[in-house]
């Protein structure tokens, strides 16, 4: 038996830019670029979105990512999903040849079935992540036919269990989440993100635009999920709080880097990088 | 004085110019060497409007030859006024044969139905296409479907299948049943009712399907799997008549229409394919 676990995922050397990069911003080293200022090129007007980012996620973790608006953490979301094309970097996931391909490389059709496979995603905004004029057992079915069911009997099961499971009553399945409140639209969300088992759930900012009530609910139900179903998680959000509450392991990105990654309660009690202080402050 | 001889000869042998039966010819073969992808072309213009069976006309003209021998139908008949102005003009252009029989053509153009009477090898079938996208109706972005069969990706028409057989327990596609040809592209197979879909599986015949206004040609080489897109617990139907019979021929293996009689309101089922209707009437003897 090996003492050291292999992570669930890696990310190494992940670079994004928005632009057509120049020769003063492509040679980005970890000293300050004097034509930057902070992610952007001062000379072709490239920004770099995620610069040098490397960490792992373990099986069952929940990972922070936690970020001022602009610092990139929807970027990097979108990019693990494969719904941006990353500039460089690397990839690999614990599922997929024994995590030995950097899967960034592989094909679409690759990227569609672990897609399909082994990631969850639950978008800050249901409207992006759901059909809204489907029933709602039929944006779970989506996820269900991707993942290739093809029995409607054995999928409507599954679609009663999820609904159940994020406290939705099931006589309201058939109805579309256009009928739904906020925070309903996002259990419908979370319940297609988890209907094909995913190892790996990533979640954006889902309690965006939500009652604090109603955040509390939503948050509860992800330490639930988290709690029965053993489910790797990546949280992105900009309030700490909500980092804080789910979170293992945080990572604090600034300006596209990664300036602090630690446990979170350390990160909170004890933060070392001058933009982390000032983060934990602010929200005491 | 004007013979018609001479207003053949005022248009190029099948109308179309020679280049342009070139291309047309060009993209069948493309489209029969990738069944079920449909191939764009430059659709031209005919004296017939578009939408009015232009691609399954340009399809027809650009493939016909001297020995050809041409049957065209509208819903099943020979006789309908846009079957007999698509076979006229044929005819004026090409003085090919012309038949209503449908073992007798080589070359069948339909518009709804393919003939109850099972094609050979010999013969080609040109079905009329109004909408060759299969995924128009559940994504309405071109560029999008084009990835979609690029990925074969078609999830998006799962869905619609499920959203039908959760509301109403069955599906809604009708007419247009959408098929897997060959395991790799979802087609449109026009608006043939599901009772002449499985026609098209393992068929011994070519099938060819024009699109005239949106520009497509696509195809069913002989031989190819064609197969209705269903879910394991909710197989594919086709349309049931509750053996009801032809009140002409009393045939009850065929699709039947409906008619209502206006004086007594009594309903009465007739064959669709008139061709195959009197053809039977004249095997019993009963013309
Ligand atoms: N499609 C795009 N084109 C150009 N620039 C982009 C694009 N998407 C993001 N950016 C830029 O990349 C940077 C990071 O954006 P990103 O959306 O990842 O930030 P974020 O951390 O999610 O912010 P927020 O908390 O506001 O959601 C920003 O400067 C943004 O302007
Ligand atoms: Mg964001
Ligand atoms: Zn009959």
């Amino acid at each position: 038996m090996s003492l050291v676990e292999s992570p669930l995922l890696s990310i190494r050397n992940f670079y994004k830019k928005y632009g057509d990069g120049c020769l003063f911003c492509t040679t980005d080293s970890e000293s300050e670029n004097p034509y930057m200022d902070g992610n952007r090129c001062l000379e072709c007007g490239t920004v770099w979105a995620c610069r040098n980012l490397n960490f792992d996620l373990y099986q069952g973790e929940i990972l922070g990512i936690v970020g001022e608006s602009g610092s990139g953490k929807s970027t990097l979301v979108k990019s693990l999903f494969f719904n941006e094309e990353p500039t460089y970097g690397e990839m690999y996931l614990a599922s997929y040849r024994d995590g030995e391909q950097n899967v960034f490389d592989c094909s679409h059709q690759t990227k569609r079935y672990l897609q399909n496979h082994e990631l969850g995603m639950v978008d800050q905004n249901p409207y992006h992540g759901l059909r809204m004029d489907y029933s709602s057992g039929g944006n779970i079915a989506e996820k269900l036919i991707a993942a290739d069911y093809s029995h409607v009997g054995q999928m409507v099961e599954r679609a009663e269990e999820l609904l159940e499971k994020v406290e939705i009553p099931v006589a309201r399945m058939n109805e579309p989440p256009r009928k739904f409140s906020g925070g309903m639209q996002q259990r419908v969300q979370i319940s297609k993100a988890l209907a094909n088992r995913p190892p790996l759930l990533l979640l954006g900012e889902i309690t965006t635009g939500l009652d604090l009530s109603v955040q509390a609910r939503v948050l509860d139900l992800i330490r639930t999920i988290q709690q029965e179903l053993k489910v790797s998680m990546i949280v992105i959000s900009h309030d700490l709080g909500v980092i804080r509450m789910l979170t293992d392991r945080t990572l604090v990105l600034n300006q596209g880097r990664i300036v602090e990654n630690g446990l979170t309660d350390q990160i909170m009690e004890d933060p070392q990088h001058a933009y982390t202080q000032l983060l934990v402050h602010s929200l005491l | 004085m004007k013979t018609a001889q001479e207003h053949n000869q005022s248009y190029n042998y099948a109308f179309l110019d020679e280049p342009s039966k070139r291309e047309i010819r060009r993209k069948t073969l493309k489209a029969v060497a990738i069944p079920g992808y449909q191939v764009p072309f430059a659709s031209r213009e005919l004296p017939i409007a578009r939408g009015w069976g232009t691609g399954g006309l340009q399809l027809t003209l650009s493939l016909i030859g001297d020995d050809d021998c041409v049957k065209v139908i509208d819903q099943g008949s020979d006789d309908s006024v846009n079957a007999v102005s698509i076979r006229n003009l044929v005819q004026e252009t090409t003085n090919v044969s012309v038949t209503t029989q449908t073992e007798a053509a080589t070359i069948i153009q339909s518009r709804h139905r393919i003939p109850e009477v099972p094609l050979t090898p010999e013969q080609v079938l040109v079905l009329q296409v109004p909408k060759p996208e299969p995924l128009r109706n559940v994504e309405s972005s071109e560029k999008r479907t084009r990835i979609q069969h690029g990925e074969k990706n078609y999830n998006a028409m799962w869905l619609e299948l499920y959203e039908d057989i959760v509301k109403w327990d069955h599906a809604l596609f009708d007419a247009d049943y959408p098929v897997m040809v060959h395991g790799r592209y979802l087609m449109a197979p026009s608006p043939i009712p599901r009772w002449d879909t499985p026609k098209l599986h393992q068929s011994s015949f070519l099938t060819l399907l024009g699109a005239g206004r949106e520009k497509k040609i696509y195809a069913v080489p002989p031989y190819t799997d064609v197969e209705p897109l269903q879910f394991d617990d909710y197989p594919f139907q086709v349309e049931s008549f509750n053996s009801k019979a032809c009140t002409r021929c009393g045939s009850t293996d065929v699709f039947l229409e409906e008619n209502t009689d206006e004086t007594n309101g009594e309903v009465h089922y007739q064959c669709s394919d008139t061709a195959y209707c009197n053809k039977v009437l004249d095997e019993k003897g009963g013309r």
